[in-house]
């Protein structure tokens, strides 16, 4: 660790790196910008940015267990939670008649809920109101490699689900008879998505980390024009604007991930007119 | 009932080697869901190097059998592939070209991007390889539509999408191609030119295949045997025999004038 923050220190000699918490804020986005600007491209081709939310919404909870259950085993119980959520609200939409999005917010509603009645419990959720909006200042050498074992993991599974997500995208029965097996591909791209939201929720904070999902693949779009190109912007851009966001946040003294976020929204907005037609 | 009708066990062009599909026998095919018998008692018999049609009123059952064949809704009856001899066909190959795409088409896929993400494991966002570029090169070209590969799927027409995803349903080569409604809403001259594609691979591939049509002009030009449906086969023949049948008129007819 300490030969990556001389490296930094030698590469990078800015004020704002001189902390090490600094240090560490930046490396923590180099690992979770480009994983959420990955998995947000399909994310948005298989209109799932409202599901993601609830997933979001759902890590809640998941810190709520966490809490209950002890600091020790917060991560895996959120992780456990997020899992299980992401299996459930996937399971119900495809065997129950209702439509997705009522389905989806009646667990992104549940959870939320469940989570403050228990984080609330004797008035202490303001301890807990960083989870919220995250905090990436407080990202330590431990948590780094948790990020960037997710990191790899999350890319070498990327590689085989891919193909199939983008074909399912476009036509499920078609992709079925090409051998796809559609919905393990989805129930296995919503364990993915969950796993790295739980992973990440402490950094970017409940209420920001589906924006970070959503806006980079969205600026994406604007601009590219065949998946490769989506991709490749897209992680370029969450990439780009979670360092511009962290910089930026340092000098107003404003939380990074909304910072990020913001500049995210502004990569989108930026791009917008760049449309084809 | 069922005529079997001859067939010379050769694919031509590949001097001489047997089709490794003959027919396929559905027996007394049914399928409930959700406690709503959608298919009753189907039997019927599909040959290599004929064009059969299913014909019917919507929520006949058509696509429903269609999905029972392609192995996507469970099912209770048999659905026998057989060589030429009877024995059981092994490894058959189904091209599949699906009713109507509603896909976002805003994104950012290539029609190149479709047919490698497709054609390949190799992952698409990586770029496409040459060889798999070749591969679909080769299959748009059997549609005559290599002009579309770098344009956007979601800005052809839809008369090139279908002949995209056929070109697709034709890479490998399939012994059973399945087409659901695939002209619809698609212009007078692109159906012409899908259909005589579709009859030129009968021909020359001796594939068996299976339309659902609602186009009965269609039908009566390019079908060899039709199957009319309504929760089950009502009359099925040559299109001749269909077509005069009463069952026929009770179908189309009662309704006030041909669907």
């Amino acid at each position: 660790m300490n030969t990556i923050y001389a490296l930094m220190d030698a590469l990078l000699p800015f004020e704002w790196l001189h902390y090490t918490f600094m240090k560490n804020a930046l490396l923590a986005i180099l690992l979770i910008t480009p994983l959420f600007g990955m998995l947000g491209t399909m994310a948005v081709d298989n209109k799932m940015a409202f599901f993601s939310d609830a997933l979001g919404h759902s890590a809640l909870t998941g810190i709520a267990i966490g809490v209950v259950l002890g600091v020790g085993s917060q991560m895996v119980s959120m992780l456990v939670f997020g899992i299980l959520w992401a299996v459930l609200i996937t399971f119900v939409k495809h065997n129950s008649k209702m439509s997705a999005d009522t389905i989806i917010s009646v667990f992104s509603s549940t959870s939320i809920a469940l989570g403050l009645v228990i984080l609330a419990r004797g008035g202490a959720f303001a301890k807990y109101s960083s989870y919220l909006v995250g905090d990436v200042l407080s990202v330590t050498a431990g948590d780094l490699a948790g990020l960037l074992v997710t990191l790899l993991v999350t890319a070498v599974a990327w590689g085989m689900l891919f193909n199939p997500l983008l074909l399912t995208s476009v036509n499920a029965p078609l992709a079925q008879s090409r051998g796809v097996r559609a919905k393990l591909t989805e129930y296995a791209f919503t364990v993915i998505v969950a796993v790295a939201v739980m992973m990440s929720i402490r950094w970017v904070g409940v209420m920001l980390i589906n924006s970070l999902l959503i806006l980079p693949a969205a600026a994406s779009r604007n601009v590219a024009r065949n998946a490769a190109w989506y991709m490749r912007l897209s992680v370029l851009i969450a990439l780009c604007c979670g360092v511009a966001g962290l910089v930026l946040s340092y000098y107003l003294n404003t939380s990074a991930g909304a910072a990020i976020v913001l500049c995210a929204a502004a990569a989108y907005f930026v791009t917008l007119p760049l449309r084809r037609k | 009932m069922n005529t079997v009708q001859s067939c010379p066990h050769k694919v031509p062009g590949t001097e001489g080697a047997p089709c490794r599909l003959c027919r396929i026998e559905v027996d007394n095919l049914s399928v409930t869901l959700g406690g709503q018998t959608l298919l009753r008692d189907v039997s019927l018999h599909i040959h290599c190097g004929e064009l059969t049609a299913l014909i019917g009123a919507n929520g006949a059952g058509k696509t429903t059998l269609l999905r029972a064949l392609l192995g996507q809704v469970e099912y209770k009856g048999t659905v026998r592939h057989l060589t030429a001899d009877g024995r059981p066909a092994a490894d058959i190959r189904t091209g599949y070209v699906p009713q109507q795409l509603e896909f976002d088409r805003s994104s950012p896929v290539t029609v190149m991007d479709f047919l490698a993400c497709s054609l390949s494991r190799h992952a698409v966002f990586l770029g496409v390889g040459k060889k798999t570029r070749e591969r679909a090169m080769t299959a748009l070209a059997r549609t005559h539509c290599e002009k579309l590969a770098d344009r956007p799927l979601g800005a052809l027409s839809g008369g090139e999408l279908q002949r995209v995803l056929l070109a697709l349903a034709l890479t490998p080569q399939p012994d059973l191609l399945i087409l659901d409604e695939p002209v619809s809403g698609v212009d007078q001259n692109g159906l012409e030119t899908f259909y005589q594609t579709v009859d030129e691979l009968k021909h020359r591939n001796h594939m068996a295949i299976l339309l659902v049509s609602h186009d009965l002009d269609v039908v009566e030009r390019y079908a060899d045997r039709v199957v009319l449906m309504q929760g089950g086969v009502i009359k099925q023949g040559s299109p001749e025999v269909v077509f005069d049948s009463p069952e026929f008129e009770q179908v189309f007819y009662t309704r006030g004038g041909r669907a």
